[in-house]
């Protein structure tokens, strides 16, 4: 039992504050340095519009298929209808997730990870750190994994998952996944409660100057001015192209599951554009996912082959 | 005697399958154990965080010996089966006993060493254990709930060897993740184990983690003039998250108190699994939570309190952004949002039951004595706040949240009630809603529900029952009985089937549905379930009042209570089974009525006469639905049919006699069916 509010000669010390903690990209090239000595393949962000890390491919689709594979990644990612013109201090349209794929998960893997919080500044013995249930489940891409929310002092910091299965087919081996929330993580290593207030860099500048106008501009786009009628046609134009992809085979004879895929993610984000416009009435909902789900079966059964 | 110690060390059980996990280990062994013909003193489980544990004290150190019984040819069957049966056993024919005409072999089975049948037992047991969710991991094929990492299981101080997928069983346990020496260390015996847990910062048994998270809790409330709201469920989950609980009171921004106190609750206890704090002077909720921490932070938990606080305050910061957007658009205006969403497919969309819920709700008003329109408004309104951001953020909130928007905007308070309860009771716990035209929207509500997805043929089936239809029902059954309500059910869901779901051909697949359940109910109130069918089978489906049903069993049952209603029972099984031989006979067309015969037995005047007097009585009763007079009316019959029976003999040679006196048990059989299907009740 603890009485937070009791005087104690050592506070102050080490909480944190805006003048400490890992400036933004310094957090990110820590963990980059953190997951390359455990061996990861330290990947680039994949160049399309994606909603979470998980739909890079370097995850779905290397989580399937008996090869071992260990990457880590920063990747945006492109939620449009949490936009909120840049004023809600917590709420973006467009965030980083830091990505960790580790498969076949290691036997000390949660000991890696709580290694990488502290590489980052996070002290077990100062911050409560737990692991609280939080089964994952992406059903556009028939993926489901068992796992936790990690929580610091009550936030969640990273979803920690073990992939039981991606596109309907069995994880084997068994991939376990690290999702880190960039944007919340920097806030609580640097004490501040608005995301735009953010230390970019030691030199001044703030998220705030990097991504604010961003912010502003496509939320604009994507509750108002992003065209719903084009945004139709060219998810349909997808879903055709999708099929079209995979009657053919690549040089070797393969199939041509990748660009496939590529095609699969442009759908999702027009699906996500459609949905901030209003544009998806409810009992149309279930079946664009329904749709986008089969594409990602197909394709995945296709990288598999 | 010897003990057993037994630890399943894993990563992070989720908190609300511990106990059944720690209840399922001790049932698995007491199982197993029995199977192996042992009878241990003590089994005791502890489930936690990251381990389930099992004592079990006083097991020997061997398996009792055992002597197995095989049954073989019958004595004098052919000697090729004989021969047969000694090859497979290897005996003699002067070793086979012989009992009851057949050969047994007895074999002495010597019981093995108790480490041998363990080390089968508990790869046995983590094989087939019953989580509600499990995994793999790595490469592996076996399933546990989470990673399993490590096992320790010893039996009177030694290693019980095993191994299963890779994990060695062992004498090695750790403690806290992150306080104590960090290390694992060896415990050969429950007291070490134990104490080596407790010295590194871990409280194996969950009852003593609760015990000592609402002791501390209630200490630091104490000293700050505060108190805990206490929440037993939020208390069972927070102890399977916390090896060492420790509870930190932290503070609050003030000014987040003139949110809803339901806001602020619901938002710490589902996202930040907090306590609440009340101020004990005013009632109301003080600028606090209580948090339960798994550490002893080294700063004494200063920047966990100042992390947790600066979370609740933009967790509410969104509940406050919420609250004020909502209410912004006034309920009336959310209606046409609801234009856009589906309730359902076939059921159109929320508007579209709104404006049925609203239609019915002032029906049933005029039913019940409530205001026509304000169980109109309030029906309308009802659903509106789904479309709010609060109710978005926290669908728990959901009328709740319409409640309070409504009184905002001027609502009068029956209206904001209705809105607020309209969805009560959710459950067997809940509160069901007193107020006119609250129960009239509630019960307006549920049954559009019923109404609807009986009309698109959406009915519970076995297990399934994806629109909680037995719970809208049992909510219909609630609101009628507390409220001892008088309305024809039938007739207004026929009426609502045929008005909103244009279904016209009369299905009381619905009504049988509710009775159904209404007879459950009954039966979960101590009813006996046979007198609750014998009260029903006699029920017209066109046309049910609840509340007279439940009259119905009441009634019948007080009646079978009593000296007379227990005898005319058996009577009346008696002058069933006579005529249901007839019938099988095939003998006399038991059809007509009977008549008073010159020169029969008194006592068979009597019944007759009884019968006479008692059958307008029913009648009358019956049509007033007045079932304890049907009850005391039949009462009167007691006496005469035991009469009949002692000194009458149906079975006169004389087939008039017989006929007559078969006629006249038809009748009293007939008349009692009329009140209660006495033929379901047993003995």
């Amino acid at each position: 039992m603890v009485d937070a509010n009791a005087p104690s000669g050592s506070l102050g010390a080490s909480a944190p504050s805006a003048s400490q903690g890992l400036s933004f990209q310094n957090l990110i090239l820590t963990l980059q340095d953190y997951w390359s000595r455990q061996g990861c393949v330290i990947l680039q962000p994949y160049d399309l519009e994606v909603g979470a890390g998980t739909l890079h491919p370097a995850t779905v689709l290397r989580a399937l298929g008996p090869k071992s594979w260990k990457a880590a990644y920063v990747q945006p990612s492109r939620r449009p209808g949490d936009g909120r013109y840049g004023e809600n201090p917590n709420r973006l349209q467009h965030y980083y997730q830091y990505q960790v794929i580790l498969k076949p998960n290691p036997k000390d893997m949660q000991a890696l990870y709580l290694g990488s919080l502290a590489a980052i500044g996070l002290d077990p013995t100062l911050h409560d750190m737990r692991f609280v249930e939080d089964d994952w489940e992406n059903p556009t891409v028939g993926a489901w994994g068992l796992g936790w929310e990690v929580w610091c002092d009550g936030m969640e910091v990273s979803q920690y998952t073990y992939f039981q299965q991606v596109a309907g087919m069995d994880v084997d081996p068994v991939a376990g996944e690290l999702t880190y929330g960039l944007e919340r993580l920097a806030m609580y290593v640097q004490g501040v409660d608005n995301v735009y207030d953010l230390r970019f860099n030691d030199d001044g500048a703030s998220y705030g100057d990097v991504f604010l106008e961003n912010e502003r501009q496509f939320s604009a786009f994507n509750f108002e001015v992003a065209d719903v009628e084009t945004l139709k046609r060219q998810f349909e134009d997808m879903v055709a192209q999708v099929s079209r992809i995979l009657e053919h085979r690549g040089p070797q004879g393969q199939r041509l599951a990748l660009p496939a895929y590529d095609h699969v993610l442009k759908a999702s984000h027009l699906f996500n554009l459609m949905d901030a416009r209003g544009a998806i009435a409810v009992a149309e909902r279930q079946s664009y996912i329904g749709r986008i789900r089969d594409l990602c079966k197909a394709t995945a059964a296709a990288w598999v082959e | 005697m010897p003990q057993l110690l037994l630890e399943l060390f894993s990563e992070e059980i989720p908190a609300r399958m511990q106990a059944q996990a720690g209840r399922d280990l001790e049932r698995m062994a007491r199982e197993r154990l029995a199977e192996a013909g042992f009878l241990p003193e003590a089994v005791k489980s502890f489930a936690g965080p990251r381990r389930l544990t099992l004592v079990i004290e006083g097991l020997p150190a061997a398996q009792p010996d055992r002597t197995e019984e095989r049954k073989g040819p019958k004595v004098g069957a052919p000697q090729a089966a004989l021969d047969g049966f000694l090859r497979s056993t290897g005996l003699t024919q002067d070793q086979l006993t012989e009992q009851g005409g057949v050969y047994f072999a007895l074999s002495a089975k010597p019981g093995r060493p108790t480490p041998e049948v363990i080390a089968e037992m508990v790869p046995a047991i983590i094989r087939a254990f019953p989580w509600p969710k499990s995994m793999k991991w790595g490469t592996g094929s076996l399933r546990w709930v989470r990673p399993l990492q490590r096992i320790l299981c010893v039996f009177d101080g030694e290693v019980v060897p095993f191994e299963i997928e890779g994990i060695v069983s062992g004498d090695m346990t750790e403690g806290h993740r992150f306080m104590g020496s960090r290390a694992p260390f060896r415990a050969r015996h429950f007291e070490a184990y134990a104490a080596g847990l407790e010295a590194n910062f871990v409280v194996l048994d969950p009852e003593e983690r609760k015990a000592r998270i609402l002791e501390g809790a209630r200490t630091l409330c104490f000293a700050r003039s505060v108190e805990l709201v206490d929440d037993q469920g939020l208390l069972d989950e927070v102890a399977g998250l916390a090896e060492w609980p420790t509870p930190i009171l932290g503070d609050m921004d003030p000014a987040f108190l003139d949110l809803p106190p339901e806001v602020i609750r619901t938002s710490m206890r589902t996202h930040q699994k907090y306590f609440a704090v009340r101020d004990p002077k005013t009632g109301g909720l003080a600028p606090n939570f209580l948090v339960v921490s798994n550490i002893e932070a080294r700063d004494g938990g200063h920047l966990v309190s100042i992390g947790n606080a600066r979370v609740l305050s933009a967790r509410l910061n969104d509940a406050r952004f919420f609250w004020d957007e909502d209410r912004k658009t006034p309920l009336q205006t959310r209606l046409e949002k609801l234009k856009s969403v589906t309730f359902h497919a076939k059921l159109g969309t929320l508007y579209q039951r709104a404006e049925r819920i609203s239609a019915l709700a002032g029906q049933i008003a005029e039913l019940i004595g409530a205001d026509k329109a304000q169980a109109e408004r309030a029906g309308l309104l009802a659903k509106a706040d789904l479309t709010c951001g609060m109710v978005g953020e926290f669908p728990e909130l959901q009328g709740l949240m319409g409640g309070y928007y409504a009184r905002q905007q001027g609502e009068p308070d029956a209206i904001a009630d209705a809105i607020r309860d309209h969805y009560k009771p959710q459950g067997p716990a809940d509160s069901v809603p007193t107020a006119p035209v609250s129960v009239a929207v509630a019960l307006a509500e549920k049954l559009d529900t019923l109404v609807g997805f009986f009309a698109i043929d959406e009915k519970p089936t076995g297990s399934k029952d994806p629109y909680a239809l037995r719970r809208a029902a049992l909510g219909v059954i609630r609101l009628i009985s507390d409220n001892s309500l008088s309305i024809d059910l039938s007739k207004i869901a026929a009426g609502h089937a045929k008005a909103s779901f244009a279904v016209s051909a009369p299905d009381t697949s619905l009504i049988a549905f509710v009775m159904d359940r209404l007879g459950v109910s009954l039966r979960d109130q101590g009813y006996r379930h046979d007198f609750v069918q014998a009260a029903f089978r006699s029920a017209a489906l066109d046309q049910i009042d609840l509340g007279q049903m439940i009259g119905r069993v009441e009634a019948l049952t007080g009646f079978l209570k009593t000296d007379d209603g227990a005898n005319l029972l058996s009577g009346f099984n008696r002058a069933a089974s006579i005529l249901a031989a007839e019938t099988k006979k095939g003998g006399a067309a038991m059809v007509g009525q009977p008549v008073q015969i010159a020169g029969a037995p008194a006592e068979e005047t009597a019944l007759l006469e009884a019968w006479a007097a008692i059958e307008p009585r029913v009648d009358e009763a019956l049509s007033t639905d007045d079932y304890t007079s049907a009850m005391s009316a039949l009462a009167g019959l007691r006496a005469p049919v035991d009469g009949f029976f002692d000194k009458v003999f149906v079975n006169d040679p004389d087939p008039a006699l017989r006929d007559n006196r078969l006629l006249l048990l038809t009748a009293v059989r007939d008349t009692m069916q009329r009140v209660a299907d006495f033929s379901l009740i047993n003995g």
